[in-house]
């Protein structure tokens, strides 16, 4: 057990203990080192099974929606991308933030067993990081790999290490955050041909099984009931007319989270069949920034957003249209 | 047995779609799937588990049954199916060829759904051996051999041959093709590889689950039981587990008007979602729990008593490895198992 996990941990207890909290949400452990699931506790002994260690990717955050209408208090584990998520639903009026005692820990970036497993190396036991190494051991011995390798794909592009909106902290180290630029996919895309972005998106998307594990796991989407879960809508797609009509909804769930997204990247995480949906995300992210100024969802827990704002300087209809490099 | 060098596959392949289509698994946009073969394709023999199943033969995500056209008083009922030709699955490993007899059972029992049949019958099946099974497989807890599946046909394969052996009418047939690609022989190996795939299974986690709790006359206690609350706490209530599930079998039937008429259309449904059990008067299942519950009981309590004890689960394990949440049948098997053992 880590420094780090000890002190998550010995937080936990005393927070139930002392009565502060009713309940504390984090991740408990599974039937292998790699394959926590979030989880609520309610005593010392539950958190007997409490982890926290590479595999703790999920995003805590939209469980706090049904959680904070509980009795009593509750506190949340927040890594620095899932503060932002919890901000933005206090934003939107979705979480009562006086229920919640949240608290920021430190993140070096989340793996992705999967990737390990492309690797070559199955039954894993257990990964210790070192800086830019992780060794991973497993029934059939120990081999180190490169971190950058194996981290989740949000996590190739971490958006930030700041710990927005909490009550505390718990930070043993320095978060170093991951260089790359999380717009760089984007412009390839955006550079391509029409054509090329079209079988780019169609080779993908047509991979979709349409299970909704991207709309169910996203903060964003909150709604209480999903238009495409309701019968009496018209529209709740159970059968495609054709394999890229999955297409129409994941461009209108891209648009219904623009400005409110906060890139988490839970949909890319999730997603059975590894589509890289945070890309449309993404896109509108950017374009976000281009017409209405640099704008981070969830970075604040309050104001008003660039789609939800009008200001005399907003551009006009045509530039947001070209704000892309379609020309 | 007839043993075929690697390098003659893509060949080998090409041989049998000129006869009937051949659908394999094969990589595209970076997973592993079942596809029509066509020249260049990036066919992943070895990929253990395609994400999606081979059910989807059989058992389409969507398809249309009949179409209906009115005309003043009249109404005309238009089947469009045409003959089903025969085709190959090639690559079904021993725990999704089992999931074949689950199906059968539903779908084959009076009244017979012909859509199903038509194309069960048409298919000429090659298995997959497995050589490599990782910790989420424990298909040998339901009796399941992946060392030596059966099928039509069966393949075995190591680093440098592929090795056939058939079993069936239908499978010595295909045999005449295969065998044009190579020479007869490697039974040697074979038997090599299915003790070595044989002993690796012994030792993997999950191969001694204890099922002996899931029986039809503790339908009440398991049902009642407390654990199912924080079983399924963490579930999102998203299709994942029931769409990648090779035995998930539950379809919604609707229809959808067009300006010439109404179309009307199967499709996979998911006891996971809010909508599903819906009924003129309410939802018999309002919460997650109880949506969760449902999935289980059916593979390890409902199926089995009404199907001969048979359970509704073949442990390839695509559930372990897919749900978000990273909640799956074993969880339910050991806790419940658990709880009712002390």
């Amino acid at each position: 057990m880590t420094d780090l996990e000890n002190k998550i941990i010995e937080r936990a207890e005393n927070l139930l203990e002392s009565g502060e909290a009713a309940r504390v949400v984090g991740w408990k452990k599974g039937e292998f080192y790699f394959d926590p699931s979030p989880a609520e506790f309610d005593s010392k002994e539950q958190l007997r099974d409490f982890v926290y260690n590479g595999f703790c990717g999920a995003n805590l955050s939209k469980y706090l929606i049904q959680v904070s209408k509980k009795p009593g208090k509750t506190a949340v584990f927040l890594k620095p991308c899932d503060t932002f998520s919890l901000n933005q639903l206090v934003k939107e009026h979705r979480v009562n933030r006086d229920n919640i005692i949240a608290i920021g820990i430190e993140c070096n970036g989340k793996l992705d067993i999967e990737k390990i497993k492309e690797k070559g190396v199955s039954a894993v036991t257990e990964a210790s990081e070192t800086g830019k190494e992780v060794t991973v051991s497993s029934l059939y011995g120990k081999s180190v790999m490169n971190k950058e390798d194996i981290l989740l794909i949000k996590c190739l592009t971490c958006k930030s290490k700041k710990l927005v909106g909490v009550d505390e902290t718990i930070v043993l180290g320095e978060m170093e955050e991951a260089p790359s630029d999380r717009f760089e996919e984007v412009e390839k895309l955006e550079k391509m041909t029409e054509a090329e972005r079209f079988a780019f998106w169609k080779s993908q998307l047509s991979k979709c099984i349409r299970c909704n594990a991207c709309r169910n796991v996203c903060p964003a989407c909150s709604c209480v009931k999903c238009v495409f879960d309701n019968p009496q809508s018209g529209v709740a797609a159970k059968a495609n007319d054709d394999e890229f009509e999955e297409q129409l909804f994941h461009i209108i769930r891209a648009f219904h989270v623009s400005g409110r997204c906060t890139d988490c990247g839970e949909c890319s995480r999730v997603c059975p069949q590894r589509i890289p949906l945070h890309l449309l995300n993404r896109k509108f992210i950017k374009d976000i920034n281009t017409c209405y100024g640099e704008y981070q969802a969830g970075e604040a827990a309050d104001g008003k957003t660039p789609l939800t704002d009008y200001t005399v300087g907003d551009v006009e209809p045509n530039d947001v249209f070209n704000a892309g490099v379609r020309k | 047995m007839i043993k075929v060098d690697r390098t003659k596959a893509d060949g080998m392949y090409a041989a049998i779609s000129e006869k009937m289509p051949l659908f394999i698994p094969v990589k595209s946009a970076g997973e592993v799937n079942y596809a029509p073969w066509e020249k260049g394709a990036d066919v992943s023999l070895d990929t253990l588990k395609t994400v999606k199943s081979a059910k989807d033969f059989f058992f389409p995500q969507s398809e249309t049954m009949m179409r209906f056209k009115a005309e003043g008083k009249k109404i005309e009922i238009i089947d469009d199916r045409k003959e089903v030709a025969p085709f190959v699955i090639f690559g079904v490993r021993g725990c999704d060829y089992r999931s074949f007899d689950i199906l059968d059972k539903v779908f084959l029992q009076e009244p017979v759904d012909t859509y199903y049949k038509e194309r069960r019958d048409a298919a000429v099946i090659v298995t997959m051996a497995c050589a490599k099974p990782e910790e989420s497989c424990f298909c040998s807890v339901f009796g399941i051999d992946s060392a030596d599946p059966k099928g039509d046909v069966t393949c075995y394969a190591d680093d440098k041959y592929l090795y056939f052996k058939s079993n069936t009418d239908k499978g010595a047939k295909l045999m005449e093709i295969i065998g044009a690609f190579g020479t007869e022989g490697g039974e040697k190996e074979v038997e090599a590889q299915k003790k070595n795939t044989r002993e690796i299974m012994e030792k993997l986690p999950f191969t001694h689950l204890d099922l002996s709790v899931f029986k039809p006359e503790n339908l009440n206690k398991l049902f009642a039981s407390e654990e199912w609350a924080s079983l399924s706490e963490a579930c999102l209530g998203c299709g994942t587990c029931t769409f990648v599930c090779p035995t998930c079998q539950c379809f919604d039937i609707r229809d959808f008007k067009t300006n010439d008429g109404v179309i009307r259309f199967r499709c996979w449904d998911s006891c996971m979602y809010s909508d599903f059990t819906q009924m003129a008067a309410a939802n018999s299942r309002t919460t997650q729990l109880q949506r969760y519950r449902q999935r289980f009981m059916h593979k390890l309590v409902y199926y089995p008593s009404q199907y001969g004890g048979t359970y509704s689960c073949v442990g390839c394990g695509r559930c372990v490895n897919k749900c978000p949440q990273r909640l799956n049948i074993v969880k339910v098997i050991k806790r419940l198992g658990d709880k009712e053992n002390d």
